[in-house]
């Protein structure tokens, strides 16, 4: 493998947009002009969200691969919903989803130690540490102590309040609504559902997380844009740091909304193939770095699994879906993949997940390959953190009321409108009645 | 086995095991945070010239059984991704401008 490549010159000319001239008015949806960010400074607002999307839409809490036997189960606390769940695959395979609270007088049920924190085990039934009620992994009540001195009561009336539960592609969603208004195949809707990745052959799993003192939307923002990384982060990448990328910037080559979802992609890291003063020292020994490992893993063909590069654009690197309100999932042409998830906890408070998945390594190189990726998006990450708190001051200052968002921040502008569009939704319901 | 805390090969790095074999990230990021750039630009002076001959000696081992030797070898490794953030770019152990920000490996595999 000769490494001779420069990196792609950065020129609007390479990048073509649709017909109407750019990507934002591609969507008649979308106006152009400056945006408001009281959403995500506002605790009034928050508290409307929290309603109008967090207990309406398709959340993603997991994958099958944490549930592998029959018992199995984690707990999630919802922050945003007020609530704990429990997701357990029952002894028939089924995945359910339930409140994670006693019938009996309102326990957590399933906790350790710290009644706060998540766990995750292998279980046969559920006992509340309180008074031992007892509940099958069906949810059904079996057993109550001194059941002859209740008055009338009857087991089958005291199940464990179940939440809507669903698998697409071995992610497990929940809906906290009473009826959705949408199966998951619908809420996810075409562009998603398109997606048809071997998910299940990427079991080598990262699991980041960190308390974020920004508003969910400010922090995923800077996740769904490619104008920030050679300012932000233009120190790390020698790519980035070439004057060419601080002056031209960088150009996302498609993106594309469906529905309240949105994709962008971007050109790749090519694999290695650039000279070597491209790359870190440590980046150019362990063969791998912001892109991830440069060697294709075992699930990369001639042909990109359906679904994604849905541009169908040329040196295909990378696809950032962004699946509302708060699950990305992003794919890297070396044949892994990403997952973030931004859950409120107060409108100026977030708990941050990043899951990286690789196929099993089959050797140290391997191992150390994915490590260096994996340190690599803490670096970024880190950057993002500190600079997203300092957003979320500025916003704060109320000093600014509205904000220029260029083409190149297409997803943060659908995303604003997607959660202001789903709130007055809400509102104009409740004051309908 | 007293002594042979690496493979033989690499027995000249014996002196940073004690410090540097560290079993999860947030070990290792707080031992970044820690260490001093001397300490740092020390151990990856020593471990870096040595990485790819280090890779080649474990690439050929059963990576889920890894001996004692070798995986401390490979923890070295680790290491030295960790500090080679602040060897090669920041100069300085903690990345600048990232506040009180905190983002921990969680889950990790193993080895």
């Amino acid at each position: 493998m000769t490494q001779s490549l420069k990196p792609p010159k950065q020129s609007a000319k390479q990048y073509p947009k649709p017909p109407e001239g750019t990507w934002t008015e591609h969507y008649p949806e979308l106006d152009t002009a400056p945006v408001s960010y009281e959403s995500s400074i506002s605790p009034e607002f928050y508290e409307l969200e929290r309603e109008a999307i967090f207990k309406r839409a398709w959340l993603n809490v997991g994958r099958v691969e944490q549930l592998r036997r029959k018992g199995g189960f984690f707990t999630r606390e919802l922050a945003v919903a007020k609530t704990s769940l429990i997701i357990v695959r029952g002894m028939d395979d089924q995945i359910r989803a339930f409140h994670n609270v006693c019938r009996h007088r309102g326990n957590k049920l399933v906790w350790t130690d710290h009644p706060a924190e998540e766990i995750s085990g292998t279980c046969r039934q559920f006992a509340c540490k309180y008074h031992g009620w007892t509940y099958d992994l069906d949810g059904r009540c079996s057993f109550i102590l001194q059941e002859g001195e209740f008055f009338g009561i009857d087991k089958a009336d005291y199940g464990l309040v179940p939440v809507h539960c669903d698998v697409w592609q071995g992610f497990i969603f929940v809906n906290l609504a009473e009826e959705p208004s949408q199966t998951l195949t619908e809420f996810l809707g075409p562009m998603i559902t398109a997606i048809d990745y071997p998910f299940e052959k990427l079991t080598q799993r990262y699991y980041y997380r960190g308390d974020i003192r920004s508003n969910w939307k400010v922090f995923l923002d800077a996740f769904q844009e490619f104008y920030h990384p050679p300012i932000l982060h233009g120190h790390q990448n020698p790519v980035m740091r070439q004057a060419d990328y601080k002056q031209q910037g960088f150009y996302t080559s498609h993106f594309q909304a469906d529905g309240p979802h949105r994709v962008g992609s971007t050109s790749g890291g090519a694999g290695g193939l650039l000279v070597p003063e491209f790359y870190n020292p440590i980046e150019r020994v362990m063969r791998s770095g912001l892109f991830g490992p440069w060697e294709p893993s075992e699930i990369v063909t001639d042909e990109l699994p359906p679904g994604l590069n849905p541009g169908n654009k040329k040196h295909w690197g990378l696809d950032s879906f962004q699946i509302f309100p708060n699950f990305a999932i992003v794919f890297w042409e070396t044949g892994w993949y990403l997952t973030y998830h931004y859950w409120p906890v107060a409108h100026n408070r977030l708990l941050f997940e990043a899951n990286a998945y690789f196929t099993p390594p089959r050797n140290a190189r391997e191992r150390l390959a994915q490590q260096l990726g994996i340190a690599t998006i803490k670096e970024y990450a880190l950057e993002d953190c500190g600079t997203l708190e300092a957003t979320q001051m500025g916003l704060e200052s109320r000093a600014v009321s509205a904000f220029p968002l260029g083409d190149q921040e297409f997803m943060c502008r659908h995303l604003n409108k997607v959660v202001n569009s789903w709130v007055d939704d809400y509102k104009r319901k409740q004051t309908e009645g | 086995m007293a002594g042979a805390l690496l493979p033989p090969e690499f027995s000249d790095l014996e002196p940073f095991v004690e410090d540097w074999c560290l079993d999860s990230e947030p070990e290792r990021y707080a031992k970044r945070l820690a260490s001093t750039m001397d300490e740092i630009q020390t151990f990856y002076d020593a471990i870096m010239p040595r990485a790819e001959e280090a890779i080649q000696y474990l690439e050929k081992l059963p990576l889920s059984d890894l001996p004692e030797d070798a995986l401390r070898l490979l923890k070295l490794l680790y290491s030295l991704i960790l500090m080679s953030f602040p060897v090669e770019i920041w100069k300085q152990p903690y990345i600048p401008d990232t506040g009180t920000a905190q983002f921990e490996l969680k889950i990790e595999p193993v080895p």
